[in-house]
């Protein structure tokens, strides 16, 4: 409870940032770079100083701001966090400058490729463009996390697509048109349907508790029962909800956009794509759907979690195939998300304290991974698996710190993601054993794809055409450290994440009900939350 | 009517000038009036002061009814001059808004600067195309000013269209505004052949449609004994004639207002003449007649017929379902930007139609608050149609545009804006509206319509991506179009345009505050 407005600024702060770099001179577009990087630093800072001020032993929903926004629809700008939504805008602003940093030279002309004819490198690549859409989206992205009211959160959900539609239409691949247009469409579509389910919900609320946008209230008319809704009504606003969630997410079979538009984007944006973009999809999964419908979601869970399975074996399976590095990346987080929709739909708090802190290693451990591969792709210029070999020879350090960051990737026990993955697992066997071990297959597999991977690109006889690879510089390696120095960090001490997780999953109201499987209507018992307590640390 | 008759009749009685509260008819006699003088100016002013005459004359006109508008925003509202006319809010806010869209539709129909000194109007209407003589018009640099009094004749039925409170007022009001848009279509400068086509074609499905609307209008005044809106209402309350000659005129009736909107399955006429019109006038009727015809359409279903409601909402309701499917599947298939924009706007008859079925002050006020957001964006798309040209006038095939992100900028940046708020995207004004029109309907209790409207968005959004991709992410052709660089009104125009469509997305309060006051029908 801090009268400073912590997430305003943090949201305001990149978007001030897009007018200073609209500002700059065409002339001078380069300075929008610098001017990109230090703004998101401060908006890192920012966020660093709200986590600081956010008191871990306090309420669950904690630095609130609330403005009347359009009062003829009771919507307010209302922000608010709560742990998870806290430690996933922390990751936001870490990935940022790190990814800023990282596209330094994606706008300029690109190296041994002949200008396209006709088309100056100036209208052709324009930074100011770039990186003022980088900067829009992390306002969205912090924006969509923080918001309180579903109103605000689902205008920026939906806003986020034209940035990321424009990152990846204009400053991708050779089929980026594709895959730009692909993405924006499932997502549109998506959040569509999600549209219709918040405005069902605003009505119903007119009808039961006054008409609303607050989470907050809503959430807590939930949990008391005065917000009731008939069954086949709430498995329908649950169904808007979840089909925006899964697109986003992605979820199998509505994954298809992702490996494209990963692909095709520049490294950066994928980062941002499959790093942050994707995680709002299993935040609302566990935000919205849960603590709204909490019977439709009893009533949806075994679908949802086939779904989850499917998901985990068939993007490990695809990614095992893939003959494309950003693709292959790509499937592997098909995979990734397969397991945190697990845990979230595991219904236990250790499923989803391990749902939640997988959300940020897989930003943290997938990022990299793109990272470094965009980093050897620049200097190659093949996204080709068959292209490379033998790199740990002539790049030592890219060879390492891809070992190390694949090594998270597929969980090794002292990086980041084996804490979230091994939470996710345990928490999906305490109530679906099943599922759990089915689950439980994909760290194999992930072992194959990773070791694979690094097998055929860094191993071996050094391939033609990597002679002459120089390794990371002082920059890029400015880009890896720290996000390797939070892997190993979080592997160690997940606890600087948990003790912010683990109070704001056990608070949530309709949680500690559906964890006791309470026949729908009944009394709610709201006794056991010191069960939950002793997971994470 | 009996009176009217009567007086006739019998022995001649003292004459005695029936009450007329003309403060309140201010605004449409501000307009008609100044209609007329344009008529005076184009007979007696000599041809080389006659533009500038004409365009002064028509904005002045615009600006001091619009003024009058806001003067009249406190008065007592209710039926005057002898039951013909209803000004109440919600006729207060569709003559204000129909008076912002035909200013700014008149600062792009005046425009010059884009094709050197010509306007986007035939040298001479009454000239053969192709002919000796109007190659001589053309030579002779002359300019058909007489657009500026049929449009102001047009704007003034318009005005008085949302507010008749009886049939036939409502019918005088149809012809007075569809006369002069027969005409102004016909008289494109280029193309003149496809632009006269459009012309006869708008003309005769617009007479079949009047037609159906005064047999409607007939059998409705056989029904209930008048045709003032009040005493339809209360003879539908009373239930005291037969339902056949009710069903049969309400369904006529309809059919010639829904054909006024765009509305499928009456919505044949839209793409050809929003194709063949001259842009500029097409962007002006997309935007004001739309206006105009749902302020007609929710007067007649709200004020007379809304004692039959049950009868008439399933018909409705289907006619949107219709409506949305045909302008969302047709648009996909459409290679050129104006027909694109004809079915883009047939779709959003839909939309508005679903906040109508709704009958409730809730979805009246969707209908005001989408009324002025999607009139403003679609003035302001055309307005951008018309800058993209090449030697045949405009170049409105879609593979002409490739590109147009690179070379030009900022007229790419600013059809993509209004092309976003048609998708409906979050922070633009139509998204608002989509919301407050869903709104209205789940509260209403139709969410068939609502699912049918969100899938049609997400097929809408498909097309108008479709511009965004050709623009902006595919490389220019070798000799593409010219960007005519527009006088300062068109500039205006357009920047008021876009600032207004992502500003009523930001902060809607201030606009949704003023439809929902204004959501209040004389009954």
């Amino acid at each position: 409870m801090s009268s400073f407005p912590y997430l305003s600024t943090a949201i305001g702060l990149p978007l001030a940032g897009v007018v200073a770099i609209a500002a700059v001179p065409k002339e001078r577009a380069r300075l929008a770079r610098p001017i990109a990087l230090i703004t998101s630093l401060v908006t890192l800072g920012v966020t660093i100083a709200a986590a600081i001020a956010f008191k871990t032993g306090g309420p669950r929903f904690q630095l609130s701001e609330d403005y009347s926004w359009i009062p003829a629809f009771h919507i307010d700008y209302s922000l608010a966090v709560d742990g998870v939504a806290l430690v996933l805008v922390l990751m936001t602003a870490v990935l940022v400058p790190v990814v800023i940093l990282a596209a330094w030279h994606d706008t300029d002309a690109p190296h041994g490729v002949s200008m396209e004819q006709g088309a100056p490198a100036g209208t052709q690549r324009s930074p100011r463009t770039y990186f003022g859409l980088l900067l829009g989206l992390e306002t969205m992205m912090i924006g969509v996390f923080a918001a309180n009211d579903i109103f605000l959160f689902y205008v920026l959900f939906e806003a986020l697509l034209i940035p990321g539609y424009f990152l990846i239409g204009s400053f991708g691949g050779a089929h980026r048109s594709y895959a730009a247009v692909k993405f924006l469409l499932y997502n549109l579509l998506g959040g569509l349907l999600m549209l219709a389910a918040v405005i069902g919900l605003y009505v119903i609320t007119t009808r039961t508790i006054g008409g609303t946008f607050n989470f907050q209230t809503m959430s807590k008319a939930v949990a008391d029962g005065s917000l009731t809704m008939p069954g086949s009504t709430e498995k329908w606003l649950f169904l808007g909800f979840f089909v925006a969630f899964a697109v986003k997410a992605p979820l199998w079979p509505f994954h298809t956009w992702l490996p494209d538009a990963a692909s095709e984007a520049t490294p950066g944006t994928a980062v941002l794509l499959v790093g942050v973009l994707d995680k709002i999809g299993t935040f609302g999964m566990l935000r919205f759907c849960l603590e709204l419908f909490p019977n439709a979601s009893h009533y949806f869970t075994p679908l949802v979690l086939v779904l989850a399975v499917i998901s985990t074996i068939y993007g490990a399976l695809l990614a095992i195939g893939q003959s494309d590095i950003k693709r292959l990346i790509a499937y592997t987080s098909i995979s990734h998300f397969g397991l945190i929709t697990l845990g979230v739909f595991a219904l236990t708090p250790r499923g989803q304290v391990g749902a939640t802190l997988y959300m940020v290693n897989h930003g943290l451990s997938t990022g990299a991974l793109f990272l470094l591969a965009g980093f050897m792709i620049s200097r190659r210029g093949s996204t080709s698996v068959g292209a490379y070999g033998g790199v740990q020879k002539v790049a030592p350090l890219l060879a390492g710190t891809f070992l190390v960051t694949g090594l998270s990737s597929l969980a090794l026990p002292g990086l980041s993601s084996f804490v979230s993955e091994f939470l996710v697992l345990v928490g999906t066997f305490e109530k679906y054993p099943a599922a759990a071990i089915i689950g439980t297959t994909s760290i194999v597999l992930a072992a194959l794809y990773i070791l694979w991977l690094y097998q055929r690109t860094m191993t071996g006889p050094v391939a033609k055409s990597v002679e002459g690879f120089k390794d990371l510089n002082v920059r890029e390696l400015s880009v890896i450290g720290p996000l390797l120095a939070l892997i190993i960090a979080l592997g160690f001490v997940p606890s600087l994440l948990t003790n912010y997780i683990n109070p704001a999953i056990n608070q949530t109201p309709a949680m500690v009900r559906i964890t006791h499987q309470q026949p729908a209507g009944q009394s709610v018992v709201q006794n056991s939350v010191a069960q939950a307590n002793g997971s994470g640390q | 009517m009996t009176p009217i008759l009567a007086a006739t009749a019998s022995t001649p009685a003292p004459f005695v000038a029936p009450h007329v509260e003309f403060g309140k008819l201010s605004p449409m006699l501000i307009v008609f009036g100044a209609a007329t003088l344009s008529v005076l100016v184009e007979a007696f002013a000599p041809r080389a002061a006659r533009y500038r005459v004409q365009v002064t004359l028509t904005l002045l006109a615009l600006a001091a009814a619009f003024a009058a508008v806001i003067a009249l925003h406190n008065v007592r509202t209710g039926v005057v001059a002898q039951g013909a006319v209803a000004i109440d809010k919600t006729t207060l806010f569709l003559q204000g808004t129909i008076l912002v869209i035909a200013f700014i539709g008149t600062l792009v129909i005046a425009e010059r600067r884009t094709e050197g000194g010509q306007d986007a109007f035939a040298a001479q209407g009454g000239s053969v195309p192709g002919s000796q003589q109007e190659r001589e018009a053309i030579r002779a640099g002359w300019l058909t000013t007489e657009v500026y009094p049929l449009l102001l004749f047009s704007v003034g039925g318009m005005m008085l269209f949302p507010a008749s409170n009886d049939l036939l007022t409502m019918f005088v009001a149809l012809e007075v505004l569809s006369l002069p848009l027969y005409l102004v279509c016909g008289l494109a400068r280029h193309r003149r052949l496809l632009s006269q086509e459009a012309a006869l074609k708008y003309f005769l499905l617009g007479a079949f449609s009047s037609a159906f609307f005064l047999y409607g209008a007939a059998l409705l005044y056989g029904y209930a004994g008048s045709v003032q809106l009040q005493q339809i209402a209360v003879a539908i309350h009373g239930n005291a004639h037969g339902s056949a000659l009710l069903y049969a005129g309400v369904a006529l009736l309809g059919m010639g207002l829904l054909f006024k909107v765009g509305a499928a399955p009456f919505h044949m006429w839209t793409p050809d003449v929003y194709q063949g019109a001259p842009t500029p006038i097409t962007g002006f009727m997309a935007a004001a007649t739309k206006i105009a015809a749902f302020g007609a359409l929710v007067r007649v279903l709200d004020v007379a017929l809304i004692g039959s409601a049950d009868i008439w909402r399933p018909v409705i309701e289907g006619v949107a379902i219709i409506t949305m499917v045909v302008g969302g599947v047709l648009a996909l298939t459409q290679r050129d930007i104006k027909r694109m924009l004809a079915y883009s706007a047939i779709l959003n008859a839909g939309y508005i139609i679903i906040a109508l079925a709704a009958t409730t002050t809730a979805g009246l006020a969707a209908v005001l608050f989408y009324l002025p957001v999607y009139g403003i964006a679609i003035v302001g798309a055309f307005a951008v149609v018309t800058l993209v040209r090449d030697s045949g006038g405009e170049a409105t095939d879609l593979s002409r545009w490739a590109g147009l992100g690179k070379t030009a900028p900022v007229p790419a940046a600013l059809l993509s804006i209004f092309l976003l708020a048609f998708a409906g995207i979050p922070f633009t004004s139509i998204f608002v509206g989509k919301f407050a029109v869903f709104q209205a309907a789940l509260a209403g209790g139709a969410p068939q319509l609502v699912i049918v409207a969100v899938l049609a968005s997400a097929l809408a959004a498909f097309f108008y991506l479709r511009v965004v991709v050709v623009m902006f992410f595919s490389d220019p052709v070798p000799d593409g179009p010219t960007i005519a660089n527009p006088s300062i009104a068109v500039k205006t125009a357009l920047a008021v345009a876009a600032l207004a469509t992502i500003a009523m997305g930001v902060a809607p309060a201030a606009l949704l505050h003023l439809s929902n006051v204004s959501a209040v029908l004389a009954r």
